[in-house]
């Protein structure tokens, strides 16, 4: 086997290894916006936070502008810490909404900012002091149950 | 009966003892070729070699079988996925399955049937007809010289290897969903680019292919250093080196997932 | 039979496997520049004593050393570094397969020195050249001749000029014409490159017209040692039966085992 030959077997697979980890890396999974770049945190208390986990989306307009760093318990009053890495480019007004939302009937959750008004923007490290938690589907169907059995009751 | 009940308890001992007995050997052996590494690092060439005949070698086996394997998921995929609506989400499937399991898995079982056994013949090969001691001899030391060249080209080619197959695996259930069944183009890639996270899911995929890489090559070598030289003993060693690579791979693939993807 | 200049001296030496003993209190001494054979029958432990010689085994007792220095105390690299100067030729040549005959000669020329590939060209086909193989530089060891591939072999283990060469039964598996081939090379190469020869062999006829001097090994131990001349006239009766190639003497041609009308007996019986 010539030693020249081999050299450039041996560099076309190296190549094509490199190349097939790119088109991973870009095609595949996007990384250039999955990567925020630099972040500054955000925390936000929740009653209930549903299915979200650690990594999920955070979204404003459908945007990505962040992903869940942390879930935590508060010992205390028992309600869900939830500390985001928000996009440094991006800063929300003090009186921001974040939600629990689901994509889709079935999806993943992610934590949807509504904007609001106020002038002044949430610092690093701040708490979102408007949340609504997730909606968890029982608790609806049970409701729902229970408003019809007491339409029901009411007309007789 | 109680005799025979003796002699079975016995022999399983006598098998265990045996075990650890050659995982010790195989440990020492580990340190030799570890420390003997900077030697064969320092004439590179031996290594490219060794990535040519165990990585270049296994590229054709590798396109064909990912291939085959992705065009599978994307068939097998859509079918189910189908039954729920969400057929949508096929990428995300075939993408994840193959990144994180079935790429570093498939082509680290691949390699140990395809490079692992012809370096273990080689180098079982080359102690039965006296190579590796005539090399010693000549005051060249096998290890530094034949070993580790190997063990590394292996080492070095495996994640290479293994997003090749990913990659190509990911083509072969774009080629069945999008352009014979036809799920829509853009929700295959865009759900999939949403859903499969660089580091954690192609990064894990890659650092697992390295972890077999050591494994399978360290069987490999090792295998072939410690044969019995005659023509039995190596086509036993060649069949432990296929059979053990299997099953560390499968085990340490589960190590690693508990690991890895824990919690999610 | 002391010697002035000894290039080895073995004093005393033991080797066991497990408990297995292949050397017992085997003593000798190679002078420099001489041709010496070591002779004995099959499994008597001639092969153990070269690689104990090269350092590749260690003995369990007893003194060895090459050039003032003894080999078992030897670290690694000193170990390397004696091991350039001696030249070894296994059994059955242990060419490296993968490459041609050319590379073969030049592998340990290339691994130790850094020649220009030029020079190496001409030193490797000098070496081809005086063992009659210029020609097949381009072949590879799998299309040579078992006598071919044996001198191959020889021109790689004298390919570094060593001062001690060392040959592990060169005879074994070659017709008349390559066995007399080899034997004038040896002889040869050990005049011109002024180096200590060690052989080890069974063939008694044919190494007694080559060697300086003689050690008769049996056992595991050395039974007689003497010039040709006085080997062919020992009246050791292990060194009869071996230089005129009896049967059976002191060295049973049956391996051991109960008598024979005993073991017929009781198949006869477990029947």
């Amino acid at each position: 086997m010539n030693r020249r030959l081999m050299d450039i077997w041996v560099g076309v697979f190296v190549v094509i290894g490199f190349a097939a980890l790119l088109f991973l890396a870009l095609r595949a999974s996007d990384v250039a916006s999955s990567n925020l770049g630099e972040t500054y945190r955000l925390k936000a208390r929740f009653d209930n936070i549903g299915g979200l986990k650690v990594r999920g989306p955070v979204k404003s307009a459908g945007v990505v502008v962040g992903r869940v760093a942390k879930i935590s318990l508060d010992p205390k009053d028992y309600e869900a810490i939830v500390t985001m890495k928000i996009d440094k480019r991006y800063r929300f007004p003090k009186d921001t909404y974040a939600s629990i939302l689901t994509s889709g009937l079935l999806g993943e959750q992610y934590i949807g900012l509504d904007i609001g008004g106020d002038e002044k923007m949430l610092n690093p490290g701040e708490i979102f002091a408007r949340t609504q938690s997730a909606i968890v589907l029982e608790k609806l169907i049970g409701q729902f149950m229970f408003s019809k059995a007491a339409e029901g009751t009411d007309k007789k | 009966m109680p005799e025979r009940l003796f002699s079975a308890v016995a022999g399983l001992g006598h098998s265990l003892n045996n075990v650890f007995q050659r995982l010790g050997f195989a440990a020492r052996f580990f340190m030799m070729l570890l420390r003997y590494s900077g030697q064969s690092f320092c004439r590179f060439r031996l290594t490219v070699r060794e990535i040519y005949f165990s990585g270049f070698q296994s590229l054709l086996i590798m396109l064909v079988s990912s291939l085959f394997i992705g065009m599978v998921l994307g068939l097998q995929g859509f079918e189910t996925l189908q039954r729920f609506g969400s057929a949508d989400a096929l990428g995300v499937m075939v993408a994840l399955s193959l990144t994180r399991e079935l790429g570093p898995v498939v082509a680290a079982l691949l390699f140990a049937s395809r490079a692992g056994s012809s370096i273990t013949a080689e180098i079982g090969l080359m102690k039965a007809t006296e190579q590796l001691m005539a090399m010693d001899m000549m005051a060249i030391n096998p290890i530094a010289r034949v070993v580790a060249p190997k063990f590394w080209g292996g080492v070095l080619s495996m994640p290479l290897l293994a997003s090749l197959f990913s990659a190509i695996g990911i083509f072969g259930g774009y080629l069945i969903g999008v352009v014979f069944i036809g799920v829509d183009e853009g929700a295959f890639w865009s759900q999939m680019q949403g859903a499969v996270d660089f580091r954690f899911d192609i990064w894990n995929g890659i650092i697992k292919s390295f972890v077999f890489g050591i494994a399978v090559s360290l069987i490999a070598v090792f295998e072939g250093y410690d044969a019995i030289p005659t023509a039995e003993g190596v086509s036993a060693s060649i069949r432990r080196t296929v059979v053990n690579s299997a099953l560390t791979i499968l085990a340490l693939d589960f190590v690693l997932t508990s690991f890895m993807f824990r919690g999610l | 039979m002391p010697f002035d200049d000894r290039l080895i001296h073995i004093d005393k030496l033991d080797f066991s496997y497990d408990d297995r003993v292949i050397l017992r209190d085997v003593s000798m001494e190679i002078p420099r520049g001489k041709l010496v054979a070591i002779m004995g029958n099959s499994g008597c432990g001639k092969t153990t004593l070269l690689r104990l010689i090269g350092g590749q085994l260690k003995p369990t007792g007893g003194f060895l050393s090459v050039d003032g220095q003894s080999v078992p105390d030897m670290p690694l690299s000193n170990l390397y570094a004696l091991r350039r100067r001696i030249g070894m030729l296994f059994q059955f040549g242990a060419l490296f397969t993968d490459i041609s005959v050319f590379d073969n000669v030049a592998y340990p020329i290339r691994e130790h020195t850094r020649l220009p590939e030029e020079i190496i060209y001409d030193l490797v086909l000098m070496k081809l050249n005086a063992v009659g193989l210029r020609g097949a530089q381009g072949l590879m060891p799998s299309e040579l001749s078992g006598g071919m591939a044996r001198r191959v072999a020889l021109a790689r283990a004298v390919a570094l000029d060593p001062s001690l060469i060392m040959y592990d039964e060169p005879f074994t598996g070659l017709d008349p014409i390559s066995m007399g081939v080899i034997g004038q090379l040896i002889r040869k190469l050990n005049d011109a490159l002024g180096a200590t020869t060690l052989l080890v062999t069974h063939d008694v006829q044919e190494a007694l017209d080559l060697v300086d001097y003689v050690y008769f090994m049996s056992g595991g131990e050395v039974v007689a040692h003497g010039t040709p001349d006085e080997i062919r006239k020992a009246s050791d009766p292990v060194v009869h039966q071996f230089v005129h190639g009896e049967a059976d003497g002191p060295l049973r041609f049956h391996f051991p085992a109960p008598p024979f009308g005993a073991e017929l007996m009781r198949e006869r019986a477990n029947a």
